[in-house]
């Protein structure tokens, strides 16, 4: 059943409205417990949008093994999606910087405070996030360590290749993950692929992985995977960031989610205009790289790759 | 005066982003004065101008005190404003909110720290701040609850009100923030608008900042002392909503002193230019800010009521 979560008129003739998809299991199946599926903050980030259809369509083919709620949000930020845009269009704001929002406020804000009001109470959310589109990111879990002990177990079941325990930060308190954690709804932030792409193998990675999780809460009766054994780390330590150290055309050679020795390989910055290497960039550990660059353009300080150290 | 290029970063294939500042006197570290840091901050960048104008004029007439150094850094984010673009250009992100910055960190982090390095020196730090939402404001002097604000110290700008707010997660990474973290006394002025150049609000706050400067013994000025100002918390600030999309039509104008009943805007059907509704004043009280869009969405705060002392 769809239904409108939150709704604004707009000035011509269009309502902005955030809708759901609920899917309720057949009668007498119902076990009480609620999963929420989120995506679509970020309006230039879709592989949420393949995970929503691929889980809606499972679902309905084997409706008789559903024993709980399924809520399905695929887009948080409609208007950034259909315009192709980031962040809030006309206000330019990153909307996962917005919450828990105040019905009080502006428009932008008490779009947020309602999203709140309805995932409140959910048993599981998930929300399904793909970088950017200056970054690949191998399918993984983010979790704020004020939140490990209760995510860290449920991250697990996921079916992710990594889990990134990262240090508490004042600015991720208005992110909608921090706002239902911290009101009771564990809430699992997904970042997989690239931003304006869909990488249909990391969406049927994580679509098995929410199905296994949904088994793992008793809202789904059918087979599932056995998860992958994701990398867990949650020491800061653990990660080394890589810069760009001039400005110019990255070039990538490493290959994602590969082990990587020090002193590789990873690739090149050149100036097309001399016909230079600026910069030969190689690891400076060894580690696997779960983050790289895929947007060639740098400026100096760009990142070109995260990589988790052995 | 001295002007210099504080720091550089090499483009691709544009000119180098430069961010220059202005120093006036050599001395003990007095102020910094920061105009415009997004690309769309344009009377934030023409009010610094004129800041930089004045303090020549005072240099020359030799109203500068000595032993103290100001600086004034008119644009942190030049790069964007050429292209007018809000956000960094290659990547989008706020400079306002990357304080204090990473030398390591990506390129708008590093931009913050290269610039706070130089400027969390300073005694005094007074930003030219701009609202999230577009509106025209009454010239006000904005301060975050941190614990380290100064209230008293902010009057002698004699900007008409200060207005106090509690930070939020997002303020933490302000440059204003982060003044206040390092002992910097430090100040946001708000002029009327963002993306057109308003002269005389500019002027006011040119004023303002000559009578501070005075005040706290930096330069000689000997111009109006401007107004006794008013404490207002923002939290005790009355939104209007409207409840309607379409036209906005303002009946009212910023600073104007409304009363309880009286309208003070009209909402008009997009297509069929009738009314579809009209916003009152709740209370009694002074319009500390007003959507000034030709349009409006339903749902959205568009004037801001400071309250009269009657009404409390």
């Amino acid at each position: 059943m769809i239904t409108t979560v939150a709704s604004v008129e707009m000035p011509l003739d269009e309502s902005l409205k955030i809708q759901k998809n609920r899917i309720m299991p057949e009668e007498g199946k119902d076990s009480g417990k609620r999963i929420s599926i989120v995506t679509g903050i970020h309006g230039d980030e879709l592989e949420g949008q393949y995970v929503c259809f691929e889980l809606i369509r499972r679902i309905e083919e084997q409706k008789h093994f559903l024993t709980g709620t399924v809520d399905i949000y695929p887009a948080m930020n409609p208007l950034g999606i259909d315009s192709i845009t980031r962040g809030i269009p006309a206000f330019d704001l990153d909307m996962n910087r917005l919450f828990p929002g105040n019905t009080e406020g502006s428009m932008t804000e008490f779009l947020a405070a309602e999203i709140v009001k309805d995932l409140c109470g959910s048993d599981m959310c998930i929300d399904i996030h793909a970088s950017n589109i200056y970054l690949t990111e191998v399918p993984q879990v983010r979790i704020n360590e004020l939140h490990k002990d209760i995510l860290v177990p449920y991250a697990k079941e996921l079916n992710v290749d990594f889990i990134w325990v990262h240090g508490a930060n004042t600015v991720l308190e208005a992110t909608l993950a921090h706002s239902l954690n911290s009101r009771g709804t564990p809430t699992l932030v997904v970042e997989m692929g690239v931003g304006m792409r869909i990488t249909k193998e990391y969406c049927y990675q994580l679509v098995d992985g929410i199905f296994h999780l949904m088994q793992v809460m008793g809202i789904w009766q059918g087979e599932t995977i056995t998860p992958r054994q994701p990398v867990i780390s949650d020491n800061n330590d653990d990660v080394c960031f890589l810069n760009a150290s001039v400005s110019g055309v990255f070039i990538k050679e490493a290959k994602h989610w590969e082990k990587i020795h020090k002193g590789e390989h990873i690739g090149d910055i050149i100036h097309p205009l001399t016909g230079k290497v600026l910069d030969r960039i190689e690891s400076p550990v060894d580690g696997i790289l779960f983050t790289i660059r895929e947007y060639p353009i740098v400026d100096e300080g760009s990142l070109i790759g995260r990589i988790l150290k052995w | 005066m001295v002007k210099e290029t504080l720091f550089e970063i090499q483009s691709l294939y544009r000119d180098t982003f430069r961010v220059t500042g202005y120093r006036f006197g050599k001395g003990e570290k007095a102020v910094c004065i920061v105009g415009s840091i997004r690309g769309n901050e344009v009377q934030q960048l023409y009010t610094c101008s004129q800041v930089i104008r004045r303090l020549k004029e005072l240099e020359k007439a030799g109203k500068l005190k000595e032993g103290k150094e100001i600086l004034v850094i008119p644009s942190l984010n030049p790069s964007s404003m050429n292209i007018k673009k809000r956000f960094f250009p290659t990547d989008n992100t706020d400079i306002n909110r990357m304080f204090p910055g990473y030398h390591l960190g990506e390129t708008t982090q590093r931009i913050a720290a290269k610039a706070f390095d130089i400027i969390k020196e300073y005694v005094y730090g007074i930003q030219f701040a701009s609202f999230y939402m577009p509106g025209a404001f009454i010239p006000h002097v904005r301060m975050m609850k941190t614990g380290f604000e100064d209230v008293e110290m902010a009057k002698e700008f004699g900007f008409p009100y200060i207005v106090l707010r509690n930070p939020r997660p997002y303020d933490t990474t302000t440059l204003n923030y982060n003044w206040q973290i390092w002992e910097t006394h430090a100040f946001s002025i708000y002029t009327s608008n963002t993306e057109k150049v308003d002269e005389d609000s500019a002027k006011l706050a040119v004023k303002g900042i000559l009578n501070f400067l005075d005040k706290e013994g930096v330069l000689t000025y000997a111009g109006h002392d401007g107004y006794i100002s008013q404490v207002v918390d923002d939290k005790d600030l009355i939104s209007v909503r409207t409840k309607e999309a379409g036209f906005f039509e303002c009946c009212v104008k910023v600073n104007e002193e409304v009363h309880k009943g009286q309208l003070l805007a009209r909402i008009i059907d997009a297509y069929e230019g009738e009314v579809k509704d009209c916003l009152y004043a709740p209370w009694d009280g002074i319009v500390l800010f007003m959507h000034d869009e030709p349009m409006t969405y339903e749902d959205t705060a568009v004037i801001k009521l400071i309250s009269l002392r009657e009404n409390r």
